[in-house]
């Protein structure tokens, strides 16, 4: 292969058709009101963790949508339960982390 | 019902195009990169077709290269471009017909300014006199070559001695029309069909007899971006760019692609060698390319031009496959040499991409 000294970018595009959702199916079976969420990141702008360990709610659910791996992130929580409390659509998103981290377990 | 809204789309952006009287500017590069599409466009539109269109050895750049470069103010490219109108004034002419898309967009930019801030265009008077001692008149009209081109499309197919159909099936053929960013995108009202639904391109191709792809990233650049490409790290995101097209318009497995821009047929044409060379990949059927070629260029198939005068012997994608698509004779042997048939030499066969 000739080398150029530069190179395709690795391509960003989500193919929704095609990526795995089972991991957000289940979430969605246990907790319902993840459906609810708007992305307004209330929950991310409030986290202890988050400035030091970029753990991020809103970025949480999105990469499940995308079929993502998230158990990384999920380490990072110390449960302290400030996202749910601002939550402006009421979801307990305390309990989502704790349910997400069950499906895990269970895997 | 889709179809009536763009129709309604495209009467909205219609822009007046006087067949004649026309003061030519050319490009910096393409004569670089395709070396007969100037020359044939003066050919079709001048000798064959009998219209007004006149050019100067005296016209230099206008400056936009530089400028979206980011290697000259644009206060330098107005001057630049006031000295361009001075030549047109002095030659008699009003209307301006620009080769290069970035030139057309730069002209436009700089008139739209000069209308905001009409402080701004009496300055650039006053340092065109102190440096030249010429005055200006602004253009009544500035159109992109392909303006004309489309404008001229019914006369070129009356008079066609091929067209855009697959002689052995009758299909017509499927085209690619790619449209330059500093077309329409900057300045909607300025281009036919504006910045979504441009038919200057489609145009064309509908009037000679192909069929237009309408793909998901038909709008996407090319990847050129100046900047992109000039600095050789950035070169991924061009190349990426156009990657991205090329995926995007496979599936509709296109015959040609058609654009109207200096850069755009240069990167969608030599990229393909690259994306071959770095992953094995081609776009076109049986490991060849999909050959790429500017409105000229087609133009000048669709009048029975010889390819090898065209210039296509100098493209990176082989245009036999669809020279022989569309019934075109063309001698193999004769594609390497010049005028009075000197040889021009045979370039290095790439190893993925199928080239003759």
């Amino acid at each position: 292969m000739i080398d150029f000294g530069f190179g395709l970018a690795r391509s960003s595009a989500v193919e929704l058709d095609k990526v795995d959702l089972s991991l957000y199916k289940e979430l969605e079976r246990l907790e319902p009101g993840i459906r609810k969420c708007i992305a307004c990141g209330s929950c991310s702008a409030t986290c202890t963790a988050g400035p030091w360990s970029g753990m991020s709610v809103r970025k949480l659910i999105l990469n499940l949508q995308r079929g993502k791996d998230v158990s990384g992130m999920l380490s990072a929580c110390m449960l302290c339960g400030k996202c749910s409390i601002v939550c402006p659509r009421g979801i307990n998103t305390r309990q989502l982390i704790l349910s997400l981290c069950r499906i895990y377990d269970n895997k | 019902m889709i179809y009536q809204g763009k129709q309604k789309i495209w009467s909205e952006y219609q822009k007046g195009i006087p067949s004649d009287g026309w003061f030519y500017v050319r490009s910096c590069i393409r004569q670089n990169f395709f070396p007969a599409s100037e020359k044939f466009f003066l050919g079709i539109c001048r000798d064959t077709l009998g219209h007004d269109i006149y050019e100067t050895k005296h016209h230099t750049t206008c400056g936009g290269i530089a400028y979206h470069s980011d290697a000259i103010p644009q206060e330098t490219a107005m001057t630049i471009v006031a000295r361009q109108f001075a030549l047109m004034k002095e030659a008699g002419y009003k209307n301006l017909v620009t080769s290069c898309i970035t030139s057309f967009g730069n002209y436009t930019e700089i008139l739209e300014t000069w209308r905001e801030f009409p402080e701004l265009e009496t300055r650039i008077r006053e340092k065109l006199w102190e440096a030249t001692r010429r005055e200006f008149d602004k253009p009544e009209y500035v159109a992109h070559a392909s303006d004309l081109v489309y404008k001229f499309r019914n006369e070129i197919a009356e008079r066609a001695a091929h067209r855009l159909v697959d002689v052995h099936t009758g299909r017509p053929l499927r085209i690619v029309e790619h449209i330059g960013c500093h077309y329409s995108k900057m300045f909607p009202h300025k281009g036919i069909g504006g910045a979504e639904y441009p038919c200057v391109l489609s145009g064309m191709v509908e009037s000679w007899g192909g069929e237009v792809i309408d793909y998901p990233e038909r709008r996407h650049c090319c990847g050129f971006g100046f900047r992109q490409y000039m600095v050789k790290a950035n070169r991924g995101y061009s190349l990426s760019n156009t990657h991205k097209k090329f995926e995007s318009m496979e599936p509709f497995r296109p015959d040609a692609i058609i654009t109207n821009c200096p850069g755009c047929p240069y990167f969608l044409d030599r990229w393909q060698y690259v994306i071959a060379e770095q992953t094995g990949k081609t776009y076109g059927s049986n490991g060849f390319g999909i050959p790429v070629f500017t409105y000229e260029e087609l133009a000048g198939l669709i009048l029975g031009i010889d390819p090898w005068d065209l210039g296509l012997q100098i493209h990176q994608v082989a245009v036999e496959p669809l020279l022989d698509k569309m019934g075109v004779p063309y001698n193999p042997g004769t594609k390497y040499l010049g005028l009075n048939e000197k040889d021009i030499m045979r370039p290095g066969l790439p190893s993925a991409l199928k080239c003759f």
